[in-house]
């Protein structure tokens, strides 16, 4: 009999023109930071990259200052239209680099080509090109006939979407008329550089963007630091809740992109292979390094045999291995760090007495690697219904009528995304209604776009990234 | 004022001042009162001293009220709040009474004040149903998918008010939180309480249902941390805090990532024409999404 296996098709590496080291960028150029030098390594074999210098206190401070200086001298009284174009600029070097930069994001991110090379970084291209948009438009934001910037960002952002959160944070900040000092991840630091040169090749005036890597210490010195005007974070709701903490009194202001445990409800009437695809997509998108990834699947009692069955057969043909591979659906674990909280998690659901059924799928020798994974039986009260894992673990409850469905959803202290499956509208409009996350997504999973407004409900944290609602954490009105 | 003299050989029956909660008025729980005045020192009445439990049943009764409140059709928080209005208007010389006593001054400019009180409801109530155009949006994605953001009340909303405008500087902060379709745990001016416990008699007869407003009088400083920290309380206005306890305040709210309103330097004038920076401030924009095709 014929098999059709997939012959490899992997990338090349070399695409991605990566440098031996890399340095901080501030006030306009790379510069030797005083912090210890990080090493960053490739999760798919944990081999290191590059060597990365980091930031010390000192260059949170002339970070800060050159920040400063820029929003008085140069960013800040340009007109916006001038902003705008020095946007449009960046956003279209993304796109010309985006082979360089999706490579290059696979190599330090462990994510598998497919997602950097059709997701991040068109999506982080696009960020800079609506916000670039909205520069000389922002007294028809709504916010007020003539809203001002707030000053110096301090933005701290995580692992999983390097370049994008980059964007995320630098896009809106600076279409607004602020300035900005960014701190990538730790694990994750080379996209936000290339992006800070690609800037530089703009010519964006010195100091409006800096880029400080570095670990926990660098971003607690910076969210903490007097001359921000404004902090705007994403990661973990732990985190937030202490930078929140940090701020209070101050007068900064604050937003926070926190954690997420979403719950993807799949009724009875779903289209099911679509649905299927849906749920898979949901929690296996980025090895599940999503924060409003659809962790909770919540599937209406009648079908649920049918449904996990459907669902088990086809993770069970994810293909797991080299993120560089073309065919490669779920990649490497970001870092040892995270792959011991996503078995430590999965051990919780065992030791709670659910049932947790394994692909089968052959992982690589090397690497960090986790496999799909479905917890089944799985109770409100146990750990891996309550907690974020943040990686390919998908836990399985039932319900019995919408209402319940409703009431099981909402039942989290976070609030930031969840999924429907019906093929009756009015039943999906009702349950939108309900729910209280920040975006619900009706027969359809993870999907962004710069014209629309995310961000969470509760613990999930507050302010919108996107779209209009999203400018009003970067403008005083 | 309670404590008016006799006139004509007649003493007028004076008032008991009662917390308002869950729509009823119960003293305090813990028995405790405190003195108010007026502007030159003499004693109007005894308020309730609301306890940490009475707060705690306050969250629970606005809790309890925010799936039928902010559930409601925009239309009709609009007529509610509009009905508070017309209550208010028709008990215009009595409040005229309570700011002057609270606040001193003439009695010309304390009607000014209860006017622009009655005016405030107005214009929020007119908002109910007008926040979601304006706040909300259709968003025009890439790829065959339609979109769209509307504004939805964040829960409950804990405010400590205005110390110095008793009665134009709550509605104004409690007024947005309503027309957001939120519901509200308020504790009054501590010094000057009176025109807020009149304002309680007014919202229980204005069919805003039982425990969308609750109001609260007593020691801010000693309620604040409380409300700052609850867990059933989604934001905070802590425009009349008082300034030594509002960072601890913020620092709470960090315990369940509560929206915070910071204390300002200053109160601001309630008599400045209102915006829609209260209403943004107490909606979340939720995204939805949906695909189109055949």
């Amino acid at each position: 009999m014929t098999t059709w296996d997939y012959a490899p098709a992997p990338e090349s590496a070399a695409l991605a023109n990566l440098a031996p080291t890399y340095r901080p960028f501030v006030d306009g150029a790379f510069v030797d930071g005083g912090g210890e030098a990080l090493k960053t390594v490739n999760p798919a074999t944990e081999e290191v990259l590059a060597e990365v210098g980091t930031a010390s206190a000192q260059d949170v401070d002339r970070a800060v200052a050159a920040a400063r200086r820029a929003f008085e001298k140069t960013w800040g009284p340009m007109p916006g239209a001038e902003r705008a174009k020095y946007l449009y600029r960046i956003a279209r070097i993304v796109a010309e680099r985006s082979r360089e930069l999706a490579v290059l994001e696979t190599l330090d991110n462990g994510k598998p080509i497919r997602e950097s090379r059709d997701v991040d970084v068109p999506t982080a291209s696009a960020h800079l090109f609506h916000h670039a948009g909205w520069a000389d438009k922002l007294g028809y934001a709504g916010l007020g006939p003539d809203p001002r910037p707030v000053g110096v960002v301090g933005a701290v952002i995580p692992w999983n979407f390097p370049l994008l959160m980059a964007a995320w944070k630098i896009a809106p900040a600076l279409a607004c008329g602020n300035t900005i000092v960014l701190k990538p991840a730790e694990t994750t630091p080379l996209t936000a550089l290339v992006l800070a040169e690609i800037a530089a090749e703009a010519g964006l005036p010195a100091g409006v963007l800096n880029v400080l890597p570095g670990a926990g210490d660098v971003g607690a010195a910076l969210v903490g630091h007097a001359g921000l005007d404004k902090v705007a974070f994403t990661g973990s709701t732990d985190v937030g809740k202490e930078i929140q903490r940090t701020l209070a009194g101050t007068g900064r202001r604050l937003t926070l992109e926190l954690g997420g445990k979403a719950a993807n409800i799949v009724y009875d009437d779903a289209a099911i292979d679509q649905a299927v695809e849906g749920v898979v997509d949901g929690i296996f998108f980025n090895q599940g390094h999503v924060c409003c990834a659809g962790s909770r699947l919540l599937v209406q009692e009648s079908i649920a045999e049918e449904f996990s069955e459907l669902l088990l057969r086809r993770v069970e043909t994810l293909r797991v291995g080299d993120p560089l591979d073309k065919n490669t659906d779920v990649g490497a674990i970001n870092s040892r760090a995270q792959l011991g909280r996503i078995v430590d998690l999965a051990a919780a659901g065992d030791a709670e007495g659910a049932v947790r059924w394994t692909s089968s799928c052959p992982l690589p020798e090397r690497g960090l690697y986790f496999p799909p994974t479905v917890f089944s039986g799985v109770e409100q009260t146990m750990r891996v219904a309550r907690e974020e894992i943040f990686g390919p673990v998908l836990s399985v409850l039932t319900f019995r009528t919408p209402e319940e469905a409703v009431a099981k959803a909402n039942n989290t202290p976070y609030g930031l995304s969840a999924g429907i499956w019906t093929e009756k509208g009015a039943k999906a409009m009702w349950t939108a209604q309900r729910l209280r996350a920040g975006v619900v997504w009706t027969n359809t999973f993870n999907r962004f776009d710069p014209t629309s407004p995310f961000g969470g409900y509760r613990e999930s944290g507050f302010g919108r990234e996107g779209g209009r609602a999203g400018l009003e954490a970067y403008l005083s009105a | 004022m309670s404590l008016s003299p006799a006139v004509d050989g007649r003493l007028p029956v004076a008032k008991t001042f009662k917390l308002y909660v869950g729509g009823a008025f119960p003293r305090s729980e813990s028995g405790r009162v405190y003195p108010v005045s007026d502007t030159k020192g003499r004693l109007l009445a005894h308020a309730a001293q609301a306890s940490r439990k009475d707060l705690r049943d306050a969250v629970s009764a606005a809790r309890g009220a925010f799936g039928g409140w902010s559930g409601a059709t925009a239309y009709n928080r609009g007529q509610v709040l509009y009905r508070v209005a017309e209550m208010l208007q028709a008990r215009h010389d009595q409040f005229v009474d309570d700011v002057l006593a609270a606040e001193g001054g003439t009695r010309r400019k304390a009607s000014g004040l209860v006017d622009a009180a009655i005016d405030r409801w107005v214009w929020y109530a007119g908002w109910t149903d007008k926040i979601a155009s304006v706040l909300g949006s259709v968003n025009p994605v890439a790829g065959p998918l339609v979109n769209w953001s509307t504004p939805e009340p964040t829960g409950v909303v804990g405010v400590l008010a205005p110390q110095s405008s008793s009665l134009l500087g709550l509605v104004d902060v409690v007024a947005p939180v309503l027309a957001t379709g939120c519901t509200v745990v308020v504790v009054a001016s501590q010094e000057r309480p009176l025109p807020a416990v009149g304002l309680g008699e007014v919202l229980a007869t204005s069919d805003v249902p039982g425990g969308v407003v609750n109001v609260l009088t007593g020691s801010t400083a000693e309620l604040a941390p409380w409300l700052a920290a609850h867990g059933d309380v989604q934001a905070l206005d802590l425009v009349g805090a008082p300034e030594e306890v509002a960072a601890d305040c913020e620092r709470a709210a960090a315990g369940t990532v509560k929206r915070v309103l910071p204390r300002p330097a200053a109160e601001p004038d309630p008599a400045r024409a209102p915006g829609i920076g209260r209403l943004r401030a107490f909606a979340e924009i939720k995204t939805v999404w949906h695909p189109v095709g055949r």
